[in-house]
């Protein structure tokens, strides 16, 4: 058992849905209670999807229970098939179902789908989590829909090279983007067009906006490219295991990475090897980062955070094309640990693995940051702690998915994260200047921090801990209210010399129940109100009566 | 899965009165609504110096968060005892596991005056006894922290439900006194609640109580004498119970909207024989300044026809509000259970023949919605998106557990709500 107050990763069968909902003609039934369908807000809302996830579930309830749930499950499937005539079919099992064993895939196995390929999901849900899921889908996917195309044991690799024989352009395959995953729609694009101005060709990209009929094109590239390991992992293994399949394991983030990744397929596919300095010509990071402005990032203090992959890619362009000192890094994917201790070791740090986020927050403020790279969480983190952020990973918020084209990968993403993550510096420079003129007379009052108010309270947070932290939050929180109490008195009895509208105690305590981002516009509007009605002391009433008159 | 026709009360929830002209039809299959664990979100909020520990799966902590507006601000009051494979191996370890992660917690929030252990589906499936390991862990703790515990699995109960399990693990705490007092059960907005107080007292009505308190170690006492107003439609278990204990179930409509909440405050007011003329002396004005915020919405809503899927139990009280002080038409009004006796007051104010449906099977009603491409659909929020794709405006019923609605000064601002999605579609042009 685990005390759990926040969780990176959700539970493996909403792994499965990334897989399901990426997908086009795959339907996924799920043995679940009512509340599993909470995961659907996830897509529709967190990724603004215009569909319903193609997931059925079978919300049984307790009274189903001493009856017959299997029946239930058989119902569901016979239905699904039927409402939504699916090319693939999926069945599994969230955790509560997981605990009654009704084996929904054996069910599914026993009945007469009308010939569609069915896969059951076997997502052990009290051990494993939802990176974990959806590379597990994945895998079991292709492998079953390949079944068919298996080679037979002995038989030759295929030659990566074998398209100049075959007179066409060399193709691979883009595996790993899903939903859920962070930037997958435009990294797919930039690396497309990446791939595309080196004469080579997308086969099957997948699962993001792949069929089932897609899947069964991939042994027909020459080679696979593992675009998110955490997803494509597994998948990319067994088609080197099984299809003799190369895979290119270099994620392209940065641009000494996206070199990299370029030198390692073209050799692969005996391409003539990319000529040197091409990332110079073709991203502004590297002139952008040697230019004098950039002196000022010489050496910041960056602490890393996230999956595995974005981490890693991270690490890499802190410390080498921007110059940063990184002094932490670490990953909540602990399938991945290995790789991030490494890269750790290799920068003098000891890799924090862990899906604690305050343990996460507890390295973050000793390390001392002057930018976090991080997941949302480490942005709340480093908010409470006064440090800039920029998000450079998973799990997904909605503002991850910019209307804008935003890619990490590629060319094109080294010029995005070098605006992403600069950006935040510059305006922690900027908060640092307010600090220093806060005391001029000529500073205008009120003026409200992006970084929010906690920013003041740090030091004491750093010294006490997060439990200490809020309680600090929210003491500072109140004693600005209580200052703004005073000034506001202090306007209203002045005022009221003048003939103005005063406040009543009671006026002004309904006043500041409303939270203080439209407080101004409520205490303007009543005063006019009351000016208006020759109202010379505003109590709750007045408010009230304001509120309705203002109210359309 | 067919529908059948208006079926009879459940043996729990005994009419009290004939019931009004209503369709009821039921309708049993996917259901699209949160698990009870998800009152939580709010209920953390009003009873600061308490901690809601689900005793659960990573599921559960990943639903609660995601309801919650995914994001943290600060180390939450509430959390997760995720159940490992050992766990469910032995349940004698779990029990050890769960005293020391308790334990564990305790020393971390020395301010935690309550804990709730809240069960889940997996804890319910494999029978791990919560009541016994709250009462456990009360005589380990004692004086320092009750420790309290209900049911919140989405086998048992919908979203709102929670609170209706939460209030009635608080009622064995509450004193026995047999004092005149009104208490005001479920969770309102501070301000509004104040507001409801203040006016309760110029009425004249000597003591004015609510449940859930603000700090959850001053619970209000029940007994003879006191009336419960609920301010809330989905509080079945903590009304029957409250009645047990000496109280009298006020019978009002919900404080929706200005007839409503007129009608709420009436009754309670007359629960203690209050002269009318003094109760419309206060209420009164309230209700002129009501009807003038509300205006500018009817003009937008009325003639408007209006789809409620079953969400949170709200959905009779809102059909009623936007149907008589709103002039919509109601082409469906879904309720994810339907409790005769605590609705008994609101189905007599709907329009006579509104069809009202219990339960869900959300493929079927989707397909209703599509036929009848009613201009709002009020829905949660994994349908809303995907409804407005396919060109039907809605609103998202979770915001109305968390904005501050009830009461006649709330009432413009709740059609507001309503009025918003089709004012914006009529402001938005891309041509």
């Amino acid at each position: 058992m685990e005390l759990t107050l926040w969780t990176y990763e959700g539970p493996p069968h909403v792994g499965a849905m990334r897989i399901a909902t990426s997908m086009e003609g795959v339907h996924y039934v799920l043995h679940a209670p009512q509340g599993d369908t909470y995961a659907d807000l996830l897509f529709t809302m967190i990724e603004r999807r215009d569909r319903r996830p193609p997931v059925t579930y079978t919300t049984f309830q307790a009274r189903d229970l001493g009856g017959d749930t299997a029946e239930l499950v058989k119902r569901c499937i016979a239905q699904a098939v039927e409402r939504f005539r699916p090319e693939a079919l999926l069945v599994g099992e969230s955790c509560t179902a997981e605990l009654i064993q009704d084996q929904p895939g054996a069910l599914a196995a026993g009945m007469d789908l009308g010939g569609i390929p069915m896969v059951s999901l076997e997502l052990p849900a009290y051990s494993k989590k939802e990176n974990w899921g959806a590379a597990e889908t994945f895998y079991q996917l292709v492998r079953s829909l390949l079944k068919e195309q298996l080679p037979p044991p002995g038989s030759p690799r295929p030659d990566p090279g074998r398209w100049r024989a075959e007179g066409r352009r060399p193709r691979v395959n883009l595996l790993g983007p899903s939903l859920l995953g962070f930037r997958c729609r435009d990294d797919v694009r930039e690396v497309t067009r990446l791939l595309a101005q080196h004469g080579i060709d997308v086969t099957v990209v997948a699962p993001l906006g792949a069929r089932p009929a897609d899947l069964e094109r991939i042994p027909s590239a020459d080679a696979n490219v593992c675009l998110y390991p955490e997803l494509a992992g597994p998948v990319c293994g067994w088609l080197e295991r099984s299809f003799g399949m190369a895979t290119v394991r270099t994620v392209p983030i940065g641009v000494g990475a996206t070199e990299e990744f370029l030198r390692e397929l073209c050799a692969l596919l005996g391409l003539e090897p990319p000529d040197l300095g091409e990332g110079e010509r073709a991203s502004r990071l590297p002139w952008y980062s040697r230019s004098v402005d950039s002196t000022y990032l010489t050496g910041k203090r960056v602490f890393i955070f996230g999956d595995a992959t974005h981490a890693l890619a991270a690490a890499r362009i802190a410390s080498q094309e921007l110059g940063f000192a990184v002094v932490g890094l670490g990953t909540y994917s602990r399938e991945q640990a290995r790789e991030v201790r490494a890269a750790a070791k290799e920068l003098g740090l000891e890799a924090l693995i862990s899906d604690d986020y305050l343990a996460v927050e507890r390295a973050m403020a000793e390390a001392a940051p002057e930018l976090v790279l991080g997941t949302q969480m480490e942005r709340h983190s480093a908010k409470r702690l006064g440090v800039p952020c920029a998000v450079i990973s998973t799990p997904l918020h909605v503002q991850d998915v910019p209307a804008r084209y935003a890619p990490q990968m590629g060319w094109e993403g080294a010029n995005v994260i070098f605006d992403t993550w600069v950006h935040p510096l510059m305006m922690g420079l900027e908060e640092h200047l307010i600090g220093m003129f806060r005391h001029d007379f000529e500073f205008v009052d009120g003026h409200r921090s992006h970084l929010g108010d906690g920013a003041p309270a740090a030091p004491s947070l750093e010294a006490a801990g997060p439990t200490a932290g809020q309680a600090a939050v929210e003491a500072s929180a109140t004693a600005g209210d209580r200052a703004a109490a005073a000034l506001a008195t202090t306007t209203a009895s002045a005022t009221a010399e003048r003939g103005e509208p005063s406040w009543s105690p009671d006026g002004e305590a309904e006043l500041h129940k409303i939270p203080f981002f439209v407080r101004g516009k409520v205490r303007r509007n009543t005063e006019l109100f009351a000016r208006e009605r020759g109202i010379a002391l505003i109590d709750a009433e007045t408010l009230y009566d304001a509120k309705a008159h203002f109210s359309r | 899965m067919v529908a059948t026709p208006s079926s009879p009360a459940p043996p729990s929830a005994p009419s009290s009165e004939p019931l009004a002209n209503q369709p009821v039809q039921r309708e049993n299959g996917q259901r699209e609504v949160f698990c009870g664990l998800t009152s939580i979100v709010w209920l953390h909020r009003r009873m600061p110096d308490a901690f809601f520990l689900v005793v659960g799966s990573r599921t559960c902590a990943h639903l609660v968060q995601s309801a919650a507006g995914v994001m943290i601000f600060a180390e939450p009051r509430f959390g997760t005892a995720i159940l490992g494979e050992r766990d469910l191996a032995g349940l004698a370890d779990a029990n050890e596991e769960l005293d020391r992660l308790v334990g564990d917690l305790l020393e971390r929030r020395p301010e935690i005056r309550t804990l709730f252990l809240v069960g889940s589906c997996p804890s319910e499936v494999i029978k791990l006894d919560l009541a016994k390991a709250a009462e456990r862990l009360t005589q380990r703790h004692r004086g320092r922290v009750r420790v309290l515990n209900y049911s919140g699995s989405g086998i048992e109960t919908t979203f709102t439900q929670g609170e209706d399990g939460a209030l009635m693990a608080l009622l064995p705490l509450m004193p026995s006194e047999d004092l005149e007092q009104l208490l005001i059960v479920g969770t309102l907005a501070d301000a509004v609640e104040d507001r409801f107080m203040g006016l309760f007292a110029r009425m004249g009505v000597p003591v004015v109580r609510s449940l859930p308190p603000r700090r959850s170690s001053e619970l209000p006492p029940v007994g003879r004498g006191t009336r419960v107003l609920l301010a809330q439609p989905f509080l079945s278990g903590t009304a029957r119970a409250l009645v047990h204990r000496g109280a009298t179930l006020v019978e009002a409509p919900y404080p929706f909207g200005v007839e409503g909440s007129r009608a709420w405050m009436a009754a309670g007011a007359a629960a203690f024989g209050l002269p009318e003329a003094a109760v419309a002396a206060v209420l009164d004005p309230l209700v002129e300044r009501g009807r003038r915020a509300l205006a500018p919405h009817r003009e937008r809503l009325a003639g408007k026809r209006l789809f409620l899927l079953p969400d949170s139990q709200m959905e009779i009280p809102l059909a009623r509000f936007l149907a008589r002080e709103c002039g919509m038409e109601l082409v469906e009004v879904g309720v994810p259970y339907l409790d005769r006796q605590l609705m008994a007051a609101e189905m007599a104010l709907l329009p006579a023949g509104t069809p009202i449906w219990e339960g869900q099977d959300v493929e079927r009603q989707l397909d209703r919605v599509r036929a009848a491409q009613p201009d709002l659909v009020v829905c949660g929020l994994g349908l809303a998106n995907p409804l407005e794709a396919e060109g039907i405006a809605t609103k998202w019923s979770i915001e109305l557990v968390f904005s501050p609605i009830h009461g006649c000064d709330q009432a413009g601002d709740l059609a507001e709500l309503f009025a918003r999605p089709l004012g914006r579609r009529g402001r938005l042009s891309f041509t």
